[in-house]
């Protein structure tokens, strides 16, 4: 109280007041004493257990062990897709203090290439983060343990011991399996799921690796360890095994799927192959491929280049993505359909090069005529004029139906991730799509499969199963080992005899391929040859110039013929006609009767091209990286999403009308009467549907 | 008392009481080094138990320099540091960064730690040669404030507002225990509150008040300048009542505690021993501090008894706000822990301190062993 007023202030008071207020002073400091030891208790007794718990979450760090991935198995049980112990080193975008610094070291550390850092650093700028991504796999030791012991100077770096997909036939079964890769801000966006950013987890990308990815996945181990704050691994402490995934056994036949897609060397083009007793695939073969080794870990800018550049379109699987028009190899099918009109076999007709309907003459591809033709013969010498002549006559709605139930124009139910079921045209069909009514030249066109007819590789092999068994086969891809009862096609067998023999007559007679006989003693093979034109004879003969305008090669073919085993589809893009296409059918045949004579066969012809598939993209790569270094352009995410479109796209959605009949491609064994001179010189062509003589359209948007 | 007949004057005289509990809060200290360094003596524990030693031996020496010495010495060496304290801040200046430190060669000094005993001892003296009368006037009041705000003006600007703070806290008290009237302090508290969040917008760095924010509510930002209080937080609440054991303390040794051996060293202690070993540094903390304030109560001259109190305040001042730190009671503050924390220059300051209060100490008990 009298503190506060003035008053007289001597020695004596002050020490009063020193000594009153040093208690004062002393009780604050007890009561700071006091308060300090309360909060001690509440910090260590009362909230022990919260602190405990997160001195524990500390400590301790969870991580997820990305399971090991089910194997993707031939019907033989030999490994498609397999892992192997790799070790690798991943990145955490996220987690980089310095990204250029940390790569520039671990280019270091792991002898990078420039090319192979700057394709890092294009996926560090492009990942979202959290995601991890690979910098490495398939390390050796001593590299490994370099980056593993600075790892605490490399903020974001994550070494593991861990499995990669391992495809040991590599590029022979990329679109047949497809391949694995990080998962992406949208696969995590779907499916929550912490496994899909754990370093070095893979999800399948495309056909069966996405398919059953499920399946595949597995579930993951953990491991429990002891991290410091910087996240560096003190020791172990617990560790739980993971869970692989369940193997997917197909009813490929890996060996025969690598020769196929070896021997198609350097064409583009398709080989299927087909079990004609239970519908099972053995072989979809689909060049020029990737390598699905190398794109797992994302595509570098060189790699995406190299694919970009190629007009062989690597990223298409040409089995069930591309449509062609196949050409002559719908002559069996339509020569049943005219049998199951009621057609005498025997009924012929004579062809002199040419077949004049009304004011209009439609040419034979044998310009000088076949003479008397009937059913058989219209099929071993492929003549148009007995197919545009009974055509007319039975009409093109019962062709169609038969094309269908061969199976065009279907989509079959198979563990794939797309399928272009293409077009079998009929008038309904027509008037539908462009408003016009079917015209002559439209069934001339379609007879022939050429015009609106497109189909893919897989539906003509299913066609020739079907043609070969008389049964209606569904192609399986899933291997379960029990007989698919497919009921019968109804089609009289002594039609499919005639048709068979036929066929045989094709290769083993006086037939359109008889250098496609089977070097073996006792094997017949059935086929039917077919050579679809691209562009019109005005712009190429079809035959050499630029690659693009050459036609397509087709072969359907069956073995043997007698008690049918196999049925076979080859398609070669661009390869100047049949005759590019049914070497590979003997081949691809002979391969399953006698694998010996056929590996000599294609030891010869790799010597030609300059090695295996593997080995031509391998060198091709070398080549790239020589040629463009680490200056290839970025490859931006929405480029790459339109070039996957752009593969995946069937031509025949943007088919144009077709205003005339095409003409038909000469067949490689005949007696070669090439175009005549009085084509070449054809007038412009013209819209008119009354044009006289054959001006010709660049035919339907005929895949590339 | 008899003892004494057999241990040398210069042992026996020594305030064993204090001295022996002291000992073993520097032996804990030294433990909690040794765990932190992982088990090892280097770096930590065997320089912290060396320096203590050198630094007793500095303050028997204090305590047997004689009263006169230190009254005469006040100004001078309250000169001295502020010399110091310019010429730290022209090297910073020359060097183009900030500078707390002069290297003498065989230590590094930080002036602004000298200065925290230094204004103790010149407003001790300030206060001693103040006529009574004057106490009350002006005349207590701007010479004082004068010579706490010079230091203090010259170490803001290192910029150390924990040591500043330390200063001024120092000052403070001896100018309450001096007599200066309540109303006084009364009115600076309330302007200080009015003034704070002034201060808090207009004076403090960023980072600082970052740390005040973060202080306000830790958890909104646990991985930035709320990482530090959180993490002590859970070293100690994690060691319950016994502690996880020497060298179990898994926060500081997987370096999530930062500064896990200086400004945090009780946070690593208490999540090893426990609220135990917490109540037994809080514990000799009492005994260094109440002996300081008696050792200040006893003393009948003013100059001596003002001494005593100030430095007992100074290593108060430290206590408290590292531990108020360390428990999540107050900001971030960069002030180590007396005896207990690794660091040369919070050891010589506190021994400074205590060298002091055992001079005061001492002058008052020879003359009465004596007689």
């Amino acid at each position: 109280m009298k503190w506060f007023k003035p008053r007289h202030v001597s020695m004596a008071t002050l020490r009063n007041s020193f000594d009153r207020r040093s208690l004062v002073f002393g009780s604050l400091q007890a009561g700071v004493g006091v308060l300090l030891a309360g909060r001690l208790g509440y910090l260590s007794v009362t909230q022990n257990e919260k602190y405990q718990l997160e001195a524990e979450s500390n400590r301790v760090n969870l991580s997820l062990i990305p399971p090991r991935r089910g194997w993707i198995l031939d019907r033989n049980g030999a490994p498609l897709a397999s892992n192997r112990a790799d070790f690798r080193v991943d990145a955490i975008p996220e987690r980089m203090t310095d990204p250029l610094a940390t790569v520039a070291e671990l280019g270091k550390l792991l002898e990078l290439s420039e090319v192979e850092i700057r394709d890092l650093l294009d996926k560090i700028e492009k990942s979202r983060g959290f995601a991890p991504i690979e910098v490495a796999t398939g390390l050796d030791w001593d590299r490994f343990a370099a980056v593993s012991v600075r790892l605490p100077d490399l903020p974001g770096v994550v070494t593991q011991r861990g499995f990669s997909r391992y495809y040991p036939t590599g590029c022979t079964v990329g679109h047949l399996v497809g391949y694995v890769g990080t998962a992406s801000a949208e696969d995590y966006e779907k499916e929550r799921n912490p496994l899909l950013v754990t370093p070095g987890y893979k999800i399948g990308k495309d056909a069966i690796e996405r398919v059953f990815e499920h399946r595949l996945r597995g579930k993951p181990g953990a491991r429990r360890v002891e991290v410091t704050a910087s996240g560096r691994i003190v020791r172990d402490l617990e560790t739980r095994e993971d869970d692989p995934g369940a193997p997917v056994k197909l009813t490929i036949n890996g060996p025969l799927q690598d020769y196929a897609s070896r021997r198609l060397g350097p064409e583009s083009g398709a080989v299927v192959v087909m079990d004609c007793t239970n519908g099972d695939i053995l072989t979809m073969a689909s060049m020029p491929c990737f390598d699905p080794n190398s794109f797992s870990d994302g595509i570098g800018r060189l790699e995406w280049k190299m694919l970009a550049d190629d007009d062989h379109v690597p990223l298409r699987n040409k089995v069930l993505r591309g449509l062609y028009p196949p050409g002559s190899t719908v002559k069996p099918m339509v020569a049943l359909a005219f049998r199951e009109a009621g057609l005498d076999p025997d009924a012929s007709v004579f062809c002199g090069g040419g077949l004049r309907v009304g004011n209009r003459v439609f040419h034979c591809w044998n310009r000088r005529g076949h003479g008397q033709v009937n059913m058989a013969k219209g099929i071993y010498q492929s003549c148009d004029v007995y197919f545009y002549h009974f055509a007319q006559k039975i009409g093109m709605d019962k062709i169609a139906e038969m094309a269908k139930h061969l199976g065009l124009q279907q989509e079959f139910d198979l563990p794939v991730v797309g399928q272009s079921y293409g077009t079998v045209p009929d008038p309904a069909w027509k008037l539908r799509k462009y408003g016009k009514e079917w015209a002559d030249y439209d069934t001339v066109n379609a007879t022939i499969g050429q015009g609106y007819m497109l189909v893919n590789p897989l539906q003509q092999a299913v066609m020739a199963s079907r043609i070969a068994s008389g049964r209606k086969l569904m192609p399986r891809l899933i291997y379960t080992g029990k007989p698919q009862n497919a009921p019968s096609l109804g089609i009289p067998q002594d039609h499919l005899d005639y048709i068979h023999q036929a066929m045989s007559d094709v290769i083993n007679g006086p037939g359109t391929a008889g250098r496609a006989r089977l070097p073996i003693e006792d094997v017949k093979m059935a086929g039917k040859t077919g050579t679809a034109q691209v562009v019109g004879l005005n712009i190429s003969s079809g035959k050499g110039g630029p690659w693009k305008y050459r036609d397509h090669g087709h072969f359907i073919c069956f073995a043997p013929f007698d008690k049918p085993k196999y049925a076979c589809a080859v398609v070669v893009e661009h390869g100047g006609g049949s005759g590019a296409a049914y070497p590979i059918a003997r081949d691809v045949m002979t391969f399953l009767f006698d694998p010996h004579k056929a590996l000599e066969m294609l030891h010869g012809f790799e010597e030609g091209w300059g090695g295996t598939a593997q080995e031509r993209l391998d060198k091709r790569y070398a080549a790239y990286a020589a040629e463009y270094g680490g200056n290839a352009p970025a490859v931006s995410a929405e480029e790459e999403k339109e070039k996957v479109r752009e593969a995946e796209e069937s031509p025949a959605d943007d088919q144009p009308i077709v205003n005339s009949a095409q003409s038909p491609r000469p067949e490689p064994t005949a007696p070669a009467p090439a175009a005549t001179p009085t084509t070449s010189g054809a007038p412009a062509p013209t819209a008119s549907a009354n044009a006289p003589f054959i001006p010709l359209q660049p035919p339907a948007g005929t895949g590339q | 008392m008899r003892s004494r007949q057999f241990v040398p004057e210069a042992i026996g005289r020594q305030p064993w009481q204090v001295l022996i509990p002291l000992l073993g809060l520097v032996s804990l200290g030294a433990a909690v080094l040794y765990s932190a360094a992982g088990g090892h003596l280097q770096p930590y524990a065997a320089s912290h138990v060396y320096r203590f030693l050198v630094f007793l031996v500095m303050a028997i020496v204090m305590s047997r320099i004689p009263r006169e010495w230190y009254r005469e010495l006040a100004y001078p060496a309250y000169g001295a540091i502020c010399v110091l304290l310019v010429l730290v801040e022209l090297i910073g200046g020359m060097g183009g960064g900030s500078q707390r430190w002069l290297n003498l060669g065989f230590m590094t000094l930080q002036p602004s730690e000298l200065m925290k005993p230094g204004i103790i001892l010149v407003l001790a003296r300030f206060y001693e040669t103040l006529p009574a009368p004057m106490t009350a006037s002006w005349r207590g009041l701007v010479p004082a404030g004068l010579l706490i705000a010079l230091p203090a003006g010259l170490v803001i600007l290192q910029p150390d507002l924990g040591t500043a703070l330390a200063i001024c806290f120092g000052g403070a008290v001896i100018m309450f225990l001096a007599g200066l009237p309540l109303i006084w302090f009364l009115g600076a508290g309330a302007a200080g509150v009015v003034l704070a969040p002034v201060a808090f917008f207009a004076f403090l760095h960023d980072y600082q008040r970052k740390r005040v924010l973060t202080f306000l509510d830790p958890e909104n930002d646990p991985l930035g300048t709320g990482y530090h209080i959180t993490q002590s937080k859970i070293a100690i609440g994690s060691g319950g009542l016994f502690g996880k054991g020497f060298g179990n303390g898994s926060q500081s040794h997987l370096d999530y505690l930062p500064e896990a051996h200086t400004d945090f060293v009780f946070a690593t202690m208490a999540e090893e021993w426990g609220m135990m070993g917490g109540l037994f540094v809080l514990f000799v903390f009492a005994l260094v501090l109440s002996w300081g304030l008696r050792v200040a109560l006893r003393t009948p001259d003013r100059f001596s008894s003002l001494l005593a109190a100030g430095m007992t305040a100074t290593i108060f001042f430290y206590v408290a706000i590292n531990l108020m730190m360390v428990m999540g009671l107050a900001p971030v503050v960069g002030i180590p822990l007396p005896f207990m924390s690794h660091g040369g220059s919070s050891m010589m300051t506190n021994m400074i301190c205590l060298g002091a209060i055992m001079a005061v100490n001492r002058w008052y008990q020879a003359p009465k062993r004596l007689g």
